[in-house]
C-alpha cells in the first residue's frame, strides 16, 4: 500500500491556509495564505518546514491557489520571490487578474501606511505573477508525467476553484472555500462523482446550518427600501471584493423591479478595477447573469455610481457601499460619524466584524461610541439644539442613533453543503481544514457516522498519513480480452472475473499476454505437464469389455462432454486418454489409467474421484 | 316538397360518384410512371465501389416511394443486402429498410422474415443495432399480430447478449415496445423468450454500459405505458439504480420508482438497517425527495416535477420536506418563517432585526442532527434555492399541485411561496405568484406574508403586477389591519402605475365583496367622515377615491349596517358608479332610497332571472306581431332594439345575448323600411334617392350579419342558418335595387345566375335546417326554384320583389351563452397633448395595449389597424407571442405598432383600432356541415362567397397625436 500525506502548515482557525500534500512521490503546496492579524513574522507560513536544507524548487512539484482571498494567495510572492520558488504555480483565470490587485493593495497598506521594510514590492508581485499558469474549469493540466490536476467549480468567490489532484490511481480534491447554495452573482459549487482518496475540505462553518437566503435578501431589501422612502440614508459598510458585488447587483436589480430613483454610491478605487474583471468573467458567474449579459452585463450598473467625499453631505436618501467591512477606519467610518446622530438613517452590517472594531461595538448594542481624536462632525444646528448631545461631544461621544442591523452574507458551505458536497465526490477519507477544532469534532463524528469514511482534522504542523489501497493498472491485449470475455457469460460490473494469462512485469511496467505470446517473448519452448493416475477396478470381464462399460458409465454420466470409444481400446474425455490394463496378478482386476494435462486438472481430477467410486452394477 | 329535396339530394348523390371516377383517373397517371425498383436495381448495379452505392442510396432515400412499389424496392434493397460486403452500404440499406416500412398504406408482413433473417450472418454491430431498428419499425406496424410481435421479440432475447451496446440497446427497446404486456398471451406462447420479459429486461439494470441501463429502464416504463404491471420486485433494484453514476440513469430511475409508488403505494417496504417498515409510497418519495439535491440539474428538474404527482404520500412525510432544522454552533435556531410567526402570534409588530435578534437558543443534542436525511427532509427547501431556475420552477409546480390536495400542506409552504417571489427571475415569480392564487382557497395570509406580497405591487413588470392583482381577488385575509395595508398598497401602486386602473378595481372588488365585516370598521376613516363636522366633498374623478368606494360598496352588498355610515354625497357618487361603473358596483339596497333595480333575491336561479325574462318577452312581441301595419310594425321594432341595447348595458351577463338580438332586429328593420311598398311603385329613375336607402340598407345588412356570425362566440348552427338567411335576402334586395337602376339585361344575367347558386349552395348547407323555416323567405324561393331557373331576369326579379314582401318573419332561436367579442385599447390613451414627434421617413414605435374579450383564435383574428389623416390605412398583424391569456375567454394584446410618415406642417391625429378578420371559408356552418360534402361542392361548384375575407372593427379607435419631422440636413 502507498500512502498520501498531508501537513497542514497553517490552519485550524480561519485565518490562513497552507497546506502540503505529497502523494505518490509528488509534493504539492495548495494555497500560500497570510494571517490577517499578525504584523510579524507570524503572518507568513513557517515555509522552513518544508525543506531545511535545499530549494523550495526541488521539493515542490506545483502550487495550487484556490481564490483569491488575501488568507489563500497572500503570502504568494514573499514563498516565491523571498523565499525563492520558480516552479509552476496553479490558478485559474479570474484569480490571476484579480489576485495581483489585492496583493497590491496590502502591499501599499503594510508599506506606505504603515512604514514596515522588509516586504515584497510591486516588481516581486509581477515577477511572482509570472510564474503562474492560469488554468480553465474542468480542463485537465498534466503538471508533469504523472502529476495531473483539474479545476472545479467553487461558487464563493468569482473564480474560486476547488482542486483534483492526481497521480496514477491516486487523486485528492481540495476544496478551497466553496458555497454549495447560489447566491446573487454566483452559482453553486459543483463536483462530480471523481471518488478521490483524499478529500480535504474547509470546514468554516462545520456545526452551522443556514436558513434560506431568500428570508435574508428579502429582508435586506425591505430594510433598505423602507429607509429609503422615508428620506433617509443607508451605510453599508462591505470589503471591496466578493460580498460587495453580491449586494450590488441584489440592490441594483431590485431598483429595476421597483422602480425607485434614489441613488446608489459605491466608493471608488479597488472595487472600479475588480468590478472591470466581474463584467469579463461571465461564465464564471451564476445562472441568471450569464443567460442575461447578451441584453445587458449585470454588472454594468445603471444605478450605481461613484462615491465622491462630497456626497455624504447631500440631502436626500442615497445608498452608500463604503470600504472597509468593520467600520474601523477610512471612508466607511467617515460617512458612519456623517449619520450616526440621524435617526431616519441606517448602517447595516453584511458581514462578522472583529472585537475591537467600531462594528462589532455597534452591533453588540453599544450607543455611545467613544472616539479618538478631534474629528468628531456633526451638524451645528443639532449641537445648538440639544445640549445632551453637546455634553457628549466634550466627553469625546459620539451617540448612535441611527439604526442598526445586521445582515449575515457569508459565502461558505454550511454543514449540510459539507455533507452534500462528500455525498457528491464519494470520496474514500476526509480531511477538515480551516475551521474551529472544537466545531470540526462535531462534523468529523457526523461524517463517520453517515459515510463510513474515516476523517481526519491535523493540526498546525501535523503531519497526517493516509493508506490508500491502489489499484495497478495491467495491460492486456485485445485479443486475450475478447478471447477470455467471450467465454461464459457477460461481464458483470459487480463481480470480479477470472482470466487466464500470463503477467509480465518487464520495464516497470506490466503485461498481461497469452501463454504462447509469452513463451515465444521469453523465448522458451513449451512444456507438457501431464498427470497420470491409476484406478483400480474389479472386473472380471475382458479388457475391451469393461473399457465399453467404463465408456458407457461415462458416457451416461458426462452428457455435456465428448467422450469418444478410440478403436485402439482407448477412451478419451475431451483431452483426457483412459486405458485399461488387466493386472497382472489377478486377472479379476483392471487397472484403469487416466491421464490429463495440468490445463485440464479440474475435469480430470472429476474423472478419477468419479471412477473410483467403481463402475455401477452391469445393466446389460 | 319532400319530392322536391329528394330529387336534390340524388343530384348531389351522382356528383359523388364522378368525384370517385376523377379519383381513379389520377390514380392511373402514377402507375404509369416508371417503376422505382427498377430504377434502383440499375443504379446500384452500376455502383462501382461501395461509396458509389451509398451515393444512389442517399438520392433514393430523398424521395418518398408510393405504396405499390415498395414490397419492389424492398427485395431489390435485400438483394443488394446479401451482396454487399462493405458495412456502411449495409448500415445505409437496413435503415431505408425501415424507412420503406413506414411508408403509409404498406403493410409489412411479407417483409417480416426477410428482414429477421438479415440479422443471421450480420457481423458488423452497426448493422445490427439498425437492423434491429428496423425490426422495430415493423413490429410497431404490425402491432395486432401477436405471433410476429412473439417472433420478433424472441430474435431481441438472441441478441441480448451482444457485445455492443447498441446492439443491447436496441433489443431492450424492441422487447419494451413490442414484448406481451396481456398475461394470457404469454401463457399461450411457448416460447422461451417471451416467459418473461419483465425478468430479461430486469437482468439488464445491471449491465457494464449505462447506455444499456438506461435503455432497460426505459423497455420497462414502455412496457408500464403500455399496460403491463409492473411487479414490486424490482422496485429494489430501481433503488438502487438511484446512486448510478451517470445522471441518465438516475433520471429513469427516478421515473421508473415513481411509477412504482403509483403502481403499489400501499405495500409495505423495510426501512434497512432497522426493522421498521413504511408505505411504498413514503419511501419512494423519501428517494425522490433526496434526489432534488442531486448533482445533475437534469435529474434535480426530473424529481421536483415528479414530486407533484405524489398525492398519496402521508401527511408527515410532505410536511418533511419543508422542514429545515437550523442551528449555530451547534444550538438549535429558529428560522426566520419562524421569528415572523413568533412576532406575528405574540401582538408585537415588527421591529426591525436586532444583532443577536437570530442568536442561537437551546443546545442540540450532537448524536440527534442528522445532516444527510434519508428522507423527505428539506427537499422543497432545497429545490427552491436552487441554483437553475428550472429546478426552482419545477420545484414550485409541484408545491402547488401538492398543497392543492392538502389544505395542511398548502398552510406550511405558503411562507416558502412567499418567498419565491423575489426570486430573480421573472419567470418564477410569476410561477410562485399563479401557484399561490390556485392555492389561496385553502389559505389565509397572516400580516406580515400579506405584506411580502403586496411588497411585489411595485415590481415594474405589468405581469407580475397583474398576477398579483388576480392574486389579491381570491385571497383570505385574516384582519382589518390587513384590508388596509393591501388597499393603501393597492393605491400606490396605482399612483406609481396609473395604467393599472382596471385591474386593481376589479382587486379591489373582489376585496371587499370577500370581506365585509374586515371592510366595515374601516369604513369611517377610508370615506374620512367625521361624527360632527361634514368633510369636503372628494373628487369624483379620482382613480383612488373611486378604489376606495369599489372596495366599499362591494362589501356593503352583504353587510346591510355599512350604508348607515355613508355621508350624503356617498349616495349620490353610488347612484354614479353604479351607472357609470356598473361591472364594478353591485345592486345596493340602501335605506331610504328607491333602488335603481327592484330588489333582486338572491336565490332567484338565472332561468327567473326578471331580466331574462324580459329579453324574452321582448322578442316574443316581436314575433308574434305578424299582421301589424307596417308602421306600427317599425316602431315596435325600433322600441324593442332600444330597450335591449339598455339591457345589455346594465345587464353584463346578457350582454352577448341582447346586442345579437337587436343586430337581428336592427337588420329585419332595415330591410323593412326599405321594402315599404309605396317606395316600389313609383317610376325606377324618379326614385334615385329612395333607392340609394335601399341599396345602403342592403349593405348595411350585409355587414351586420357578418357581424352576428363571426363577432359572437357560441353562436349555434341554428343561429347561422338565421344568419345567412338574412343575408340571403339582403343579397336578393341588392338585385332588386340594381336590376332597377341597371340599365341592359346583360349584367343581370351574370347576378340572377349567381343569386341562384347562391340559393342552390344555401340549401344543401343548411338542408337539415330547412323543415324549421317553414314559410321564410328561402322556403317559398325553392318552392318556386324550378320557375325561376327557366324564367328570364326580369321575371326572377319580380317574383323575388313579391317574395321578399310576402315571407315571414323568422323566429331567431337562443344559445344557453353568447357572448360579444368585445376589445378595449388601454393605451395610447389618447388623451395626450403632447404629439409623438418623429422624423419623418424613420420609424416609430407606439406601445399599444388591449384587453380582448370572447376572442377566438386571437392569433389567427385580431388585427391592428392604423388610419392617417389623408386616408392611408395600414393593416397591422400582431405576433402571436404579443398574445397573453390571464384567463379563459380573455386574452390581452400587448405589442407595438410602428408608424412612419412623410413630413407633416402640424401635428396630425392618427386613429388606431383593432379588427376581427374573419374568413367565410372558414365559418362555423362549413364547421357544422359533414366535411365531405362540403368539400365537394366547393369542388364542383366554386361560389362567389368562398374565401371572402374581411374585418370588422370592433374597438372603438384610439386618436394619437403624432408629428413627423422633417429630417434635418
Amino acid at each position: 500500500a502507498e500512502n498520501e500525506q498531508v501537513s497542514p502548515l497553517q490552519n485550524l482557525d480561519v485565518g490562513r491556509s497552507c497546506i502540503l500534500v505529497s502523494i505518490a512521490g509528488k509534493n504539492v503546496m495548495l494555497d500560500c495564505g497570510m494571517h490577517m492579524g499578525y504584523n510579524d513574522d507570524r503572518r507568513f507560513p513557517d515555509f522552513s518546514y518544508i525543506t531545511q536544507n535545499g530549494r523550495l524548487t526541488d521539493f515542490l512539484d506545483c502550487v495550487i491557489i484556490s481564490h483569491f482571498h488575501l488568507d489563500h494567495c497572500g503570502a504568494l510572492p514573499y514563498f516565491s520571490e523571498m523565499v525563492g520558488y520558480d516552479g509552476p504555480i496553479y490558478m485559474t483565470h479570474p484569480t490571476k487578474a484579480i489576485c495581483p490587485i489585492l496583493l497590491e493593495d496590502y502591499r501599499k497598506i503594510t508599506v506606505d501606511k504603515k512604514g514596515e521594510t522588509n516586504f515584497f514590492t510591486s516588481q516581486m508581485i509581477k515577477d511572482c505573477m509570472k510564474k503562474v499558469v492560469a488554468v480553465h474549469l474542468h480542463q485537465t493540466v498534466q503538471v508533469d508525467e504523472e502529476l495531473e490536476i483539474k479545476a472545479y467549480y467553487a461558487g464563493h468567490v468569482l473564480g474560486a476553484a476547488m482542486f483534483q489532484i492526481k497521480v496514477g490511481c491516486e487523486s485528492v480534491v481540495y476544496t478551497g472555500d466553496y458555497n454549495m447554495t447560489p447566491d446573487r452573482h454566483l452559482g453553486a459549487a459543483w463536483i462530480d462523482k471523481c471518488r478521490p482518496d483524499l478529500l480535504i475540505t474547509e470546514s468554516t462553518y462545520a456545526t452551522t446550518i443556514r436558513d434560506s437566503k431568500r428570508c435574508r435578501e428579502r429582508d435586506f431589501l425591505k430594510k433598505v427600501h423602507e429607509t429609503v422612502e422615508r428620506g433617509g440614508k443607508v451605510l453599508i459598510p462591505v470589503f471591496a471584493l466578493g460580498r460587495a458585488q453580491e449586494l450590488c447587483i441584489l440592490l441594483e436589480t431590485f431598483w429595476e423591479r421597483m422602480n425607485l430613483k434614489a441613488p446608489i454610491y459605491f466608493s471608488t478605487g479597488l472595487t472600479e478595477k475588480a468590478n472591470h474583471y466581474y463584467k469579463l468573467f461571465i461564465t464564471w458567474t451564476n445562472q441568471k447573469i450569464r443567460k442575461t449579459f447578451v441584453q445587458r452585463n449585470m454588472f454594468e450598473f445603471k444605478h450605481i455610481k461613484a462615491f465622491d467625499r462630497a456626497f455624504a453631505d447631500n440631502p436626500g436618501p442615497m445608498v452608500v457601499f463604503a470600504t472597509p467591512g468593520m467600520l474601523h477606519a477610512g471612508q466607511s467610518l467617515q460617512i458612519f460619524r456623517k449619520w450616526a446622530g440621524n435617526e431616519k438613517n441606517m448602517v447595516i452590517m453584511p458581514g462578522y466584524c472583529v472585537q475591537g472594531t467600531v462594528g462589532h461595538k455597534i452591533l453588540s448594542g453599544q450607543r455611545k461610541l467613544e472616539m479618538e481624536g478631534r474629528q468628531i462632525v456633526s451638524s451645528p444646528k443639532w449641537l445648538l439644539i440639544d445640549k445632551a448631545c453637546a455634553f457628549h461631544l466634550l466627553l469625546l461621544q459620539l451617540e448612535v442613533k441611527m439604526q442598526v442591523e445586521y445582515m449575515s452574507f457569508s459565502a461558505h458551505a454550511d454543514a449540510k453543503g459539507i455533507m452534500q458536497l462528500i455525498r457528491q465526490a464519494e470520496p474514500r477519507n476526509v480531511l477538515l481544514v480551516h475551521g474551529e477544532a472544537k466545531k470540526m469534532e462535531f462534523l468529523k463524528q457526523k461524517i463517520e457516522q453517515e459515510f463510513h469514511v474515516s476523517c481526519y482534522m491535523p493540526a498546525n504542523g501535523e503531519t497526517t498519513t493516509i493508506f490508500t489501497n491502489p489499484s495497478i493498472p495491467v495491460d492486456i491485449s485485445l485479443g486475450l480480452l475478447k478471447r477470455e470475455t467471450a467465454i461464459g457469460l457477460l461481464p458483470d460490473v459487480k463481480k470480479p472475473k477470472l482470466m487466464h494469462g500470463t503477467l509480465i512485469m518487464k520495464d516497470n511496467s506490466f503485461r498481461l499476454v497469452s501463454p504462447e505470446q509469452a513463451l515465444k517473448e521469453l523465448g522458451l519452448a513449451e512444456h507438457q505437464l501431464r498427470f497420470t493416475c491409476r484406478v483400480h477396478i474389479q472386473d472380471p470381464r475382458k479388457e475391451h469389455e469393461t473399457v465399453l462399460r467404463v465408456y458407457n458409465h461415462l458416457k451416461g454420466v458426462l452428457k455435456d462432454y465428448s467422450v469418444q470409444h478410440l478403436p485402439d481400446g482407448s477412451i478419451t474425455v475431451e483431452s483426457i486418454l483412459i486405458q485399461a490394463t488387466a493386472h497382472s496378478e489377478d486377472q479379476g482386476t483392471k487397472v484403469l489409467l487416466v491421464s490429463w494435462t495440468y490445463q485440464d486438472e479440474e475435469l480430470g481430477s472429476y474423472l478419477t474421484s468419479l471412477l473410483k467410486k467403481g463402475l455401477p452394477q452391469s445393466t446389460s | 316538397m319532400a319530392a322536391h329535396l329528394k330529387k336534390r339530394v340524388y343530384e348531389e348523390f351522382t356528383k359523388v360518384v364522378q368525384q370517385q371516377h376523377e379519383d381513379l383517373s389520377a390514380k392511373k397517371l402514377r402507375l404509369t410512371k416508371p417503376s422505382k425498383s427498377a430504377a434502383l436495381h440499375v443504379d446500384l448495379c452500376k455502383a462501382t465501389s461501395p461509396a458509389d452505392a451509398l451515393q444512389y442510396l442517399l438520392q433514393f432515400a430523398r424521395k418518398p416511394v408510393e405504396v405499390e412499389s415498395v414490397e419492389g424496392v424492398v427485395r431489390i434493397l435485400l438483394e443488394h443486402y446479401y451482396k454487399e460486403n462493405d458495412a456502411s452500404v449495409r448500415l445505409k440499406i437496413a435503415s431505408l429498410l425501415g424507412l420503406l416500412s413506414k411508408t403509409a398504406g404498406f403493410s409489412p408482413d411479407c417483409i417480416v422474415d426477410d428482414a429477421i433473417n438479415t440479422l443471421q450472418n450480420e457481423k458488423s454491430h452497426q448493422v445490427l443495432a439498425q437492423l434491429l431498428d428496423t425490426l422495430l419499425v415493423i413490429g410497431t406496424k404490425l402491432t395486432e399480430n401477436p405471433s410476429v410481435r412473439m417472433r420478433l421479440v424472441e430474435v431481441a432475447c438472441k441478441h441480448l447478449t451482444d457485445s455492443s451496446h447498441g446492439v443491447r440497446n436496441k433489443c431492450l427497446q424492441l422487447i419494451g415496445c413490442l414484448g406481451p404486456v396481456e398475461k394470457g398471451v404469454a401463457k399461450e406462447a411457448e416460447s422461451q423468450a417471451a416467459k418473461d420479459v419483465q425478468k430479461i429486461i430486469g437482468d439488464h439494470f445491471n449491465d457494464q454500459d449505462p447506455r444499456v441501463r438506461t435503455a432497460a429502464i426505459k423497455a420497462m416504463l414502455q412496457l408500464h405505458e403500455r399496460g403491463l404491471k409492473l411487479q414490486q420486485a424490482i422496485y429494489g433494484q430501481a433503488c438502487k439504480l438511484l446512486a448510478d453514476d451517470y445522471e441518465q440513469v438516475r433520471s429513469a430511475a427516478v421515473q421508473l420508482i415513481w411509477v412504482l409508488s403509483q403502481l403499489y403505494p400501499e405495500s409495505i417496504v423495510p426501512i434497512p438497517s432497522s426493522n421498521e417498515e413504511i408505505r411504498l409510497v413514503d419511501d419512494a418519495f423519501g428517494k425522490i425527495c433526496h434526489m432534488v439535491s442531486d448533482g445533475s440539474w437534469v435529474v434535480r428538474v426530473q424529481a421536483a416535477k415528479l414530486l407533484g404527482s405524489m398525492q398519496q404520500v402521508s401527511s408527515h412525510f410532505l410536511e418533511q420536506t419543508l422542514d429545515k432544522k437550523l442551528m449555530s454552533d451547534l444550538r438549535r435556531k429558529r428560522t426566520a418563517h419562524e421569528r415572523a410567526k413568533e412576532l406575528y402570534s405574540s401582538g408585537e409588530f415588527s421591529s426591525g432585526r436586532k444583532w443577536g435578534d437570530d442568536a442561537p437558543k437551546e443546545e442540540i443534542d450532537t448524536g440527534a442532527v442528522n445532516l444527510i436525511e434519508s428522507g423527505a427532509c428539506g427537499a422543497f427547501v432545497h429545490g427552491l434555492e436552487d441554483e437553475m431556475y428550472e429546478v426552482r420552477i419545477a420545484a414550485v409546480e409541484a408545491l402547488c399541485m401538492l398543497a392543492q390536495s392538502s389544505p395542511s400542506f398548502a398552510e406550511k409552504c405558503l411562507d416558502f411561496l412567499v418567498d419565491m417571489f423575489n426570486d430573480e427571475i421573472e419567470e418564477v415569480r410569476l410561477q410562485s405568484i399563479h401557484t399561490m392564487r390556485k392555492i389561496s382557497n385553502n389559505i389565509t395570509l397572516r400580516e406580515d406574508q400579506l405584506d411580502t406580497v403586496l411588497a411585489v405591487l411595485e415590481d415594474s413588470s405589468r405581469d407580475i403586477r397583474e398576477a398579483l392583482h388576480e392574486l389579491l381577488c381570491c385571497t383570505n385575509v385574516s384582519t382589518k389591519e390587513g384590508i388596509h395595508l393591501a388597499l393603501v398598497e393597492l393605491l400606490k401602486n396605482l399612483t406609481k402605475y396609473p395604467t393599472d386602473r382596471e385591474s386593481i378595481w376589479k382587486c379591489l372588488k373582489f376585496l371587499g365583496s370577500r370581506h365585509p365585516t374586515l371592510v366595515l370598521p374601516l369604513v369611517p376613516e377610508l370615506l374620512s367622515t367625521h361624527p360632527f363636522f361634514d368633510t369636503p366633498e372628494p373628487d369624483m374623478d379620482d382613480p383612488a377615491y373611486i378604489a376606495v368606494l369599489v372596495l366599499i360598496f362591494n362589501a356593503a352588498k352583504s353587510c346591510p349596517t355599512m350604508p348607515a355610515l355613508f355621508s350624503d354625497h356617498t349616495f349620490r357618487h353610488y347612484a354614479y358608479l353604479r351607472d357609470s361603473l356598473s361591472h364594478l358596483v353591485p345592486p345596493l339596497r340602501l335605506p331610504g332610497r328607491k333602488l335603481v333595480s327592484s330588489p333582486v333575491s338572491p336565490s332567484i336561479t338565472p332561468h327567473e332571472d326578471p331580466s331574462q325574462q324580459f329579453l324574452h318577452q321582448s322578442l316574443e312581441r316581436v314575433y308574434n306581431l305578424q299582421h301589424l301595419d307596417p308602421q306600427g310594425i317599425q316602431e315596435l321594432l325600433e322600441f324593442t332594439i332600444r330597450d335591449l341595447q339598455r339591457l345589455g348595458e346594465l345587464q353584463s351577463e346578457l350582454a352577448g345575448m341582447a346586442d345579437f338580438t337587436a343586430t337581428y332586429l336592427q337588420c329585419q328593420l332595415l330591410l323593412i323600411k326599405a321594402l315599404q311598398e309605396k317606395l316600389w311603385n313609383m317610376a325606377a329613375p324618379l326614385y334615385l334617392k329612395q333607392n340609394a336607402l335601399a341599396s345602403a340598407a342592403a349593405k348595411q345588412i350585409l355587414e351586420e350579419t357578418y357581424k352576428m356570425e363571426f363577432m359572437y362566440s357560441g353562436v349555434e348552427s341554428k343561429q347561422v342558418v338565421i344568419i345567412h338567411h338574412m343575408r340571403l335576402q339582403a343579397k336578393a334586395l341588392q338585385l332588386i335595387v340594381t336590376a332597377r337602376t341597371a340599365r341592359g339585361v346583360e349584367p343581370l344575367f351574370g347576378m340572377c345566375e349567381k343569386f341562384l347558386q347562391e340559393v342552390d349552395s344555401f340549401q344543401r348547407c343548411f338542408i337539415s335546417e330547412l323543415p324549421r323555416m317553414q314559410g321564410s323567405f328561402v322556403d317559398k324561393l325553392l318552392d318556386l326554384m324550378p320557375r325561376l331557373v327557366t324564367s328570364k331576369p326580369s321575371e326572377v326579379v319580380k317574383i323575388l320583389q313579391t317574395t321578399l314582401r310576402q315571407s315571414t318573419f323568422l323566429h331567431l332561436p337562443l344559445p344557453e351563452r353568447l357572448y360579444r367579442a368585445s376589445a378595449n385599447i388601454i393605451e395610447p390613451t389618447g388623451e395626450s397633448d403632447n404629439p409623438l414627434r418623429f422624423t419623418s421617413g424613420l420609424v416609430v414605435a407606439l406601445d399599444v395595449d388591449a384587453t380582448l374579450e370572447h376572442v377566438q383564435d386571437p392569433q389567427g383574428t385580431v388585427k391592428v389597424q392604423v388610419l392617417y389623416p389623408d386616408g392611408q390605412a395600414q393593416l397591422i398583424h400582431p405576433k402571436p407571442a404579443d398574445f397573453r391569456n390571464p384567463g379563459p375567454g380573455r386574452h390581452r394584446l400587448i405589442t407595438q405598432v410602428y408608424l412612419s410618415h412623410t413630413a407633416w406642417t402640424e401635428p396630425c391625429q392618427i386613429e388606431v383600432r383593432l379588427l376581427l378578420a374573419y374568413n367565410s371559408n372558414r365559418s362555423k356552418a362549413t364547421a357544422k356541415v359533414p366535411k365531405s360534402t362540403w368539400n365537394e361542392s366547393v369542388e364542383a361548384l366554386p361560389q362567389p362567397e368562398n374565401g371572402i375575407e374581411g374585418t370588422i372593427p370592433f374597438s372603438k379607435p384610439v386618436k394619437v397625436y403624432i408629428m413627423p419631422k422633417p429630417a434635418r440636413r
